[in-house]
């Protein structure tokens, strides 16, 4: 059987990285005493991947790990054993049964990832933000309206020009909060950070003068020409 | 949600923010207005290091198994951090509560190497105090020292209030109380040390003077206050099986160094080597109930859900259950993915056995000590390994699939001459040989040999606490000697040869046997910039060299001469048990090349006994 977990990464723990997020979950199942299945082999491991790392300082209502069993849990047992052995800022929200085939499992089927940027008042801590000035509203607009945008992207071999705009499906200036949706996973993969760079650049400030706080809301697959949440995935 | 001492903006710029932020697995939360005593005990190195420490993992949970206490934790800010800390006056703070080290009522630091003492130095500056104890008013905690190098604690005598000599199971409990006592009535710091110096196993530095003769050494070492004893008598826990034990430690975020469960399997050794000193100050031998153990493997892995478990001793093929226990633990947990580290065990057909069943004979190597290249230097040092058992044990192994071998040894030992070093090679060669002894069809390509020496260092509390070192150059020379008789060997192709660095041995030297003048170019380094000295890239000889030169601290005082019978020593109010009746008698045996048996095979009347308990009454019940 194989299940995927859905959980919160909130906190201090945003200042955990994801490999290291990956040992705390290996752990946690053993404390948890959930029946993971091992690979075979002389050195075995869990069987267990993550979807789309996230980036130090960046913090989730949406992170998705997948599991195979090796025999039968019911959800609510394990999410509940899980959340007994979780340290504060890590909170399992669902387990659900997924599909065995290969194909639907993992990194491969992320399409896209939802984020909400907020402007903490400081440096120090994100938990205070101010409201977004009204000409942000105007300039997000105009800035969308561009027929390309193009930017530098550092890729681990080079660096090229890319148009991101096609990758933007959604850019959504609130009270206190922009609303991003963007393309992820192998295929197509655009950061919120490098958005929001070349979005206050276009209105002639420094990101890095500005506190910004990136959340991750939800990651997606693509279903029939949808975006449906992963944990929504039916088998 | 708890608050960080430190902003977002700086955790986001250093390197791993995990060292700071507590919040670990099994780390204790508890209320600040709730508890009478706040306790910071301290590791002076990085967090990874620190944390894979057993003895501070011990006393964390043994202190916050009391409601009165709130025990945590401290590491040394990687230099990193350092800079931003100084550069905007933040203060030094605990994992747990975020909140100013200063605030606390105790500094507990345990020092296990003598190379992060300037280590020490840092946490008490970072934490906005005056390095020297005597500068510290009643807002500072009470500094106190632990662990191995307390043994000879004067070099640092200055920087703290008191040392905790010996195991921390038993009188921690009675001093917390005498403080709590003290506090209550708004006592004064000086009225809790006096009242602590009652207590045995604590050391009050400020309490003694000491004078000197014209040649440099001690003339005398007295009290100057009349609470303080004469004597301190180092501590025990006698009974290993009953006293408290972590059954759920502290998991880290990041990797550390012991990224896994270690189960005590005993304190002590019955060796006698006598170049080691944990073998004296340890001793008695005291083993834990196999039962205990297993249950604390069950607990363990749970409370952690480490993917690992190893065993912890000095010695542990002579823990008398160790077959019921390794086989025990592979029985029950290698299904279940948990991987068994055994420590290096003594070669025979059981280890052979075991090491088979829990790791991969092609890529692991086993692990020789035999401490010296010659017979008559193992005698020396009473290092019980014979060459045939080297050979049998190693040809044993190479028959049963194993074709790597390490070898450690040391040189500088007292008597050595040039033979017994190039003895190392020959040595090396011959486990060469015995390997190509097996038909070429029979074994697994070439074998690989790899052999490395350290440099010794007397240590007080051994037999060898009277002997001289040498100089830089001549260590090198000494390590040159041998590589080139490695150059000489038939089979030199299969044999590798690495020797450690000698300019951290003369200032190990200095510090594990120097006194109370030697605090100086402590203080005086770690002005000049030094930090992380056990870390080499941090390391710096040349400002170590300068500090030396201007505290006019002369290094061969110290390091380059045999001190005499007669001469009073640094450490010799610590009383460990072991006399130094039995010391001097080593120390001749040693130079006649008298071999001392086990504590098993006979008693050697060390002393120890005085203890009643362990190895030293057994079967005698």
């Amino acid at each position: 059987m194989k299940a995927r977990i859905k959980f919160r990464k909130t906190g201090v723990m945003k200042f955990i990285g994801h490999l290291d997020v990956m040992r705390y979950f290996q752990k946690a199942m053993r404390r948890a005493d959930i029946p993971i299945a091992f690979t075979s082999g002389y050195s075995p491991h869990m069987i267990m991947s993550f979807a789309q790392p996230l980036g130090i300082g960046i913090t989730s209502d949406a992170e998705y790990l997948d599991i195979e069993l090796a025999e039968p849990v019911t959800s609510a047992d394990a999410v509940g054993r899980l959340n007994s052995v979780m340290v504060e800022g890590i909170e399992v929200v669902s387990l659900v049964k997924i599909a065995d085939d290969r194909k639907s499992s993992g990194m491969t089927i992320v399409a896209a990832a939802g984020y909400e940027v907020t402007f903490p008042e400081t440096f120090q801590t994100s938990e205070e933000v101010i409201r977004i000035p009204e000409s942000w509203k105007e300039q997000a607009e105009s800035f969308m309206n561009q027929e390309q945008i193009v930017v530098w992207k550092k890729t681990k071999r080079s660096e090229k020009e890319v148009d991101i705009k096609p990758m933007i499906y959604d850019f959504t200036v609130n009270e206190d909060s922009i609303y991003l949706l963007l393309a992820t996973g192998s295929e197509q993969n655009l950061k919120p950070d490098l958005v929001m760079e070349t979005y206050v650049r276009y209105m002639g400030m420094d990101i890095k003068k500005i506190p910004v706080h990136y959340h991750r809301l939800e990651v997606y697959a693509r279903k029939d020409g949808n975006l449906v949440p992963l944990e929504k995935l039916e088998i | 949600m708890r608050k960080l001492a430190l902003s977002d903006e700086i955790l986001l710029k250093i390197e791993k923010p995990a060292r700071y932020i507590g919040n670990e697995v099994n780390s204790v939360m508890k209320d600040s207005s709730e508890v009478e005593i706040r306790f910071a005990m301290c590791f002076p190195d990085v967090y990874e290091i620190g944390m894979s420490h057993l003895g501070i993992q011990i006393l964390y949970d043994m202190f916050n198994r009391r409601e009165d206490v709130w025990c945590e934790r401290v590491y040394s800010p990687w230099t990193d951090l350092d800079r931003i800390m100084r550069s905007e006056g933040i203060p030094l703070f605990a994992l747990e509560s975020q909140d100013n080290i200063k605030e606390f009522d105790f500094l507990g630091i345990t020092i296990q190497y003598e190379m992060c003492y300037t280590n020490i130095l840092q946490i008490l500056e970072l934490s906005g105090m005056a390095l020297k104890a005597e500068e510290r008013g009643e807002d500072s905690p009470v500094v106190i020292g632990g662990g191995p190098c307390t043994y000879n604690p004067e070099p640092l005598a200055p920087f703290f209030d008191m040392f905790y000599m010996g195991e921390g199971e038993t009188v921690y409990d009675e001093l917390l109380d005498v403080y709590k006592e003290i506090k209550r009535r708004g006592g004064a710091k000086k009225e809790f040390l006096e009242a602590a110096a009652h207590i045995e196993g604590i050391y009050v530095p400020s309490f003694y003077d000491v004078s000197y003769k014209d040649d440099g050494t001690i003339a005398s070492f007295v009290p100057n206050n009349v609470h303080a004893k004469e004597k301190i008598k180092k501590q025990v826990a006698m009974d290993v099986t009953v006293i408290p034990y972590p059954e759920a430690p502290v998991v880290p975020f990041i990797k550390a160094t012991q990224d896994r469960v270690v189960l005590e399997i005993q304190r002590g050794c019955i060796r006698g080597c006598r170049f080691c000193q944990a073998g004296m100050l340890y001793r008695p031998t005291r083993e834990r109930e196999v039962d205990v153990l297993k249950e604390y493997a069950y607990k363990m892995l749970k409370s952690t859900g480490h993917e690992e478990i190893s065993l912890s001793s000095l010695s542990s093929s002579d823990y008398s259950c160790l077959q019921e226990l390794v086989t025990f633990l592979i029985d029950e947990f290698k299904g279940k993915g948990i991987n068994i580290s055994l420590p290096s065990l003594r070669i025979d057909a059981f280890s052979l056995d075991v090491m088979s069943k829990v790791q991969d004979i092609r890529k692991s190597s086993l692990t020789f000590a035999p401490e010296a290249g010659s017979q008559r230097m193992r005698d020396v040092i009473n290092k019980g390994l014979t060459e045939e058992e080297i050979l049998n044990g190693a040809g044993e192994a190479f028959e049963g699939g194993w074709s790597k071998v390490k070898l450690y040894f040391m040189l500088g030992l007292p008597t050595e001459t040039e033979e017994d070093r190039k003895e190392i090679a020959v040595l090396a060669d011959k486990v060469a040989r015995r390997y190509y002894e097996i038909p070429k069809e029979e074994r697994n390509g070439k074998c690989q040999i790899t052999a490395s020496t350290s440099f010794f260092i007397p240590k007080p509390f051994t037999p060898f606490q009277w002997a001289k070192m040498y100089t830089n150059d001549e260590y090198i020379s000494r390590a040159a000697t041998v590589k080139h008789a490695f150059n000489e060997q038939l089979n030199r192709k299969s044999l590798r040869y690495h020797w450690h660095d000698a300019e951290v041995t003369v200032l190990e030297g200095v510090f594990a046997r120097g006194d109370r003048r030697t605090a100086a170019v402590i203080e005086e380094a770690y002005r000049l910039g030094c930090l992380y000295d056990s870390w080499s890239e941090h390391f710096d000889n040349e400002k170590w060299m300068q500090a030396f030169e201007n505290t006019c601290v002369d290094i061969a005082f110290y390091n380059q001469r045999e001190r005499s019978l007669e001469e009073v020593f640094p450490w010799d109010f610590i009383d460990i048990g072991v006399t130094k009746d039995f010391l001097v008698r080593e120390w001749k045996r040693a130079m006649d090349g008298e071999v001392t048996p086990n504590c098993r095979q006979k008693c050697s009347g060390c002393g120890a006994a005085r203890w009643g308990g362990g190895v030293c009454i057994e079967g005698k019940n």
